[in-house]
């Protein structure tokens, strides 16, 4: 190097290390607010992006939050570039927090923060977006009481099932040949629709049992449902006056255990030959085990579930499946309670609403291209 | 071979197991006996483990918290049942835990299963830009529309199939079989994908013919 080029170089080397070791442009319009429909605790802080955050120079943004006016400023997280907003989950309600935003390069230089806040995290006693659901739930609780109210004072009429006649079918085969009905109520728990669903069709057919005398075996798979279908088996047995027929052993309790109840309930299928086996109440992957086991006994199999994975699996293996809200409306039309009917009903002008609903918001948003009725379901 | 006894035991109760495949014999009766006595034991340690020792033991005999005894007392009353005099007693947890789940899972349910699908089913402006789009296209979308309607029209009970009803419930039927279709499909993919594991251990681990 000659003594005229070196400082032409260091001056070239300046000029070009001098803004790559200079700090990053600041982000903008910070600010911070209390974190909407939450439990409190959380404090959201937005900011604009720094000018510099558009090519690979940035690393982040860094936030810093102090408490009350006279507070030190602590760091409290950090988001990679690109994001405009964090989220600080760690503020104590009812207190005010200040906020400061920088921006971060690869080499650790901060620019200048952006200042946010005060802003104090509280809770929310109502989720503001959910007001849909909301109006969903008073909507379709008060069509339950005004249809219950009518199921009250006169019969409703619910359309019969195909799968109804078989059940009746079903028992009378039973008897003809001397052989039991096996009655199974899934793997569901008591709080399951399905599970409530499965022990009304239980109690009416025992109630149908107890009239012909056809010997009933009710495996279970839950404590509780256990406990209850007893119950159940025990008084439609008592209300059609047969209680010297009903034993404690009718409904035994296998084990909780899935794949053990499935595989318990193949060899009761195989050894006691029933002639009609009944599947309703909430089923997973046993399903098909079950349904294969049954079939291959010859037994004539009716299914109610509202699982839809393992709907096609009873389709395939039972003559005949009651399909999702067909067990909810068919243990509605054998008991006849006006409970079950009023929410059947009620279920029945909901889907009118929700096919108008559909329909019309629709229509509105394609013919005035408006995204009302869509915002209004949460569609972004 | 493997030497490892466990395999061993695992291996022979699968096959026990599998003998099902050609009827009931006793070595399919043992191995299901066997699955289900261990299955109960099973969950009588698991419900010693995650609720008596955490909550009763420790929870109210060692910390003292006392509202653990609400949930206790609900629970006992189950036992009431073997007393005839007080069996009613037996309806109170029951009651309550019906309630509340009724409670909690209405919202939760009405979200999931219908707010969300109407979401899923509405058309919407943007639609009308890329018409022919596979995922959010006009003609997709119309699709949808109509195979919601339709399905729904199925599992309508107040009115009896005839007329126009009978037509969109015949659609309705259609649009869930080849749903159900599908849905069959995937599962017996993936139980066959068990199989293929299971077979897999007897091959690798216990006879060692796949390495």
């Amino acid at each position: 190097m000659t003594r005229a080029t070196g400082p032409i170089a260091l001056a070239l080397l300046l000029a070009l290390a001098g803004p790559l070791g200079a700090a990053p442009a600041p982000p903008g319009d910070a600010r911070a607010y209390d974190t909407p429909d939450d439990q409190g605790g959380s404090i959201t802080v937005e900011w604009r992006l720094s000018p510099d955050d558009a090519g690979t120079r940035l690393a982040g943004y860094e936030v810093h939050r102090a408490a009350g006016d006279t507070g030190r400023f602590q760091p409290v997280g950090q988001v990679p570039r690109g994001n405009t907003a964090y989220n600080d989950g760690e503020a104590a309600d009812g207190i005010d927090y200040r906020y400061r935003v920088a921006a971060v390069d690869a080499d650790g230089a901060a620019s200048a923060p952006a200042e946010a806040g005060p802003a104090r995290a509280r809770e929310q006693w109502f989720k503001a977006g959910k007001a849909n659901v909301l109006v969903a739930t008073a909507l379709f609780v008060a069509m339950v009481l005004v249809f219950l109210e009518r199921a009250r004072r006169g019969r409703l009429f619910i359309r019969r099932l195909a799968g109804l006649d078989a059940v009746e079918e079903a028992v009378g085969r039973a008897t003809e040949m001397g052989r039991p009905i096996l009655y199974c109520l899934g793997i569901g728990l008591l709080d399951y629709i399905s599970t409530l669903a499965a022990l009304n069709i239980l109690g009416q057919v025992a109630r149908k049992t107890a009239e012909y005398g056809t010997p009933l075996v009710v495996p279970t798979c839950e404590p509780i449902v256990h406990t209850v279908a007893r119950e159940v088996v025990k008084e439609s047995y008592a209300a059609k006056g047969r209680p010297d027929l009903f034993s404690d052993d009718m409904v035994y309790f296998v084990t909780s255990d899935q794949m053990g109840y499935a595989a318990a309930l193949s060899g009761i299928m195989a050894r006691e030959r029933p002639a009609t086996n009944l599947f309703m109440g909430y089923y997973a992957a046993e399903a098909l085990v079950l349904a294969e086991s049954g079939a291959a006994t010859g037994a004539i199999q009716i299914a109610g579930t509202d699982q839809i994975t393992q709907l096609p699996f009873f389709i395939t293996a039972c003559d005949f499946t009651l399909m999702g809200e067909e067990l909810y409306a068919a243990s509605a039309y054998l008991s006849q309670e006006p409970l079950l009917v009023g929410t059947i009903k009620a279920q029945d002008f909901g889907k009118v609403l929700i096919i108008l609903l559909v329909a019309v918001g629709s229509l509105a948003a394609l013919a005035f291209r408006s995204d009302v009725f869509s915002g209004w379901f949460g569609i972004k | 071979m493997t030497t490892n006894p466990w395999v061993w035991l695992a291996a022979i109760l699968t096959l026990c197991i599998y003998t099902y495949l050609y009827k009931d014999n006793p070595f399919y009766k043992f191995a299901e006996h066997l699955f289900t006595g261990l299955a109960v034991g099973f969950t009588i340690a698991l419900t010693w483990h995650n609720a008596v020792q955490p909550l009763i033991i420790q929870g109210i005999f060692r910390a003292h918290d006392w509202v653990l005894l609400v949930p206790l007392g609900l629970g006992l009353l189950f036992l009431a049942r073997f007393v005839p005099k007080v069996g009613y007693l037996m309806l109170i947890p029951i009651a309550i835990s019906l309630g509340a789940s009724s409670g909690i899972g209405l919202p939760r349910s009405l979200e999931a299963h219908i707010v969300k699908q109407m979401q899923g089913t509405l058309l919407t402006p943007a639609m009308l830009q890329h018409p022919f789009d596979p995922y959010n296209g006009l003609v997709v979308g119309l699709l949808v529309l109509a195979g919601v309607v339709c399905t729904i029209s199925y599992f309508f009970f107040s009115r009896e199939h005839t007329g126009a009803l009978r037509v969109s419930s015949r659609i309705g039927i259609w649009f869930v079989m080849i749903g159900f279709g599908a849905s069959f499909g995937y599962t017996v993919m993936a139980r066959l994908s068990l199989f293929i594991s299971r077979m897999q251990f007897l091959m690798t681990d216990w006879i060692h013919i796949i390495k």
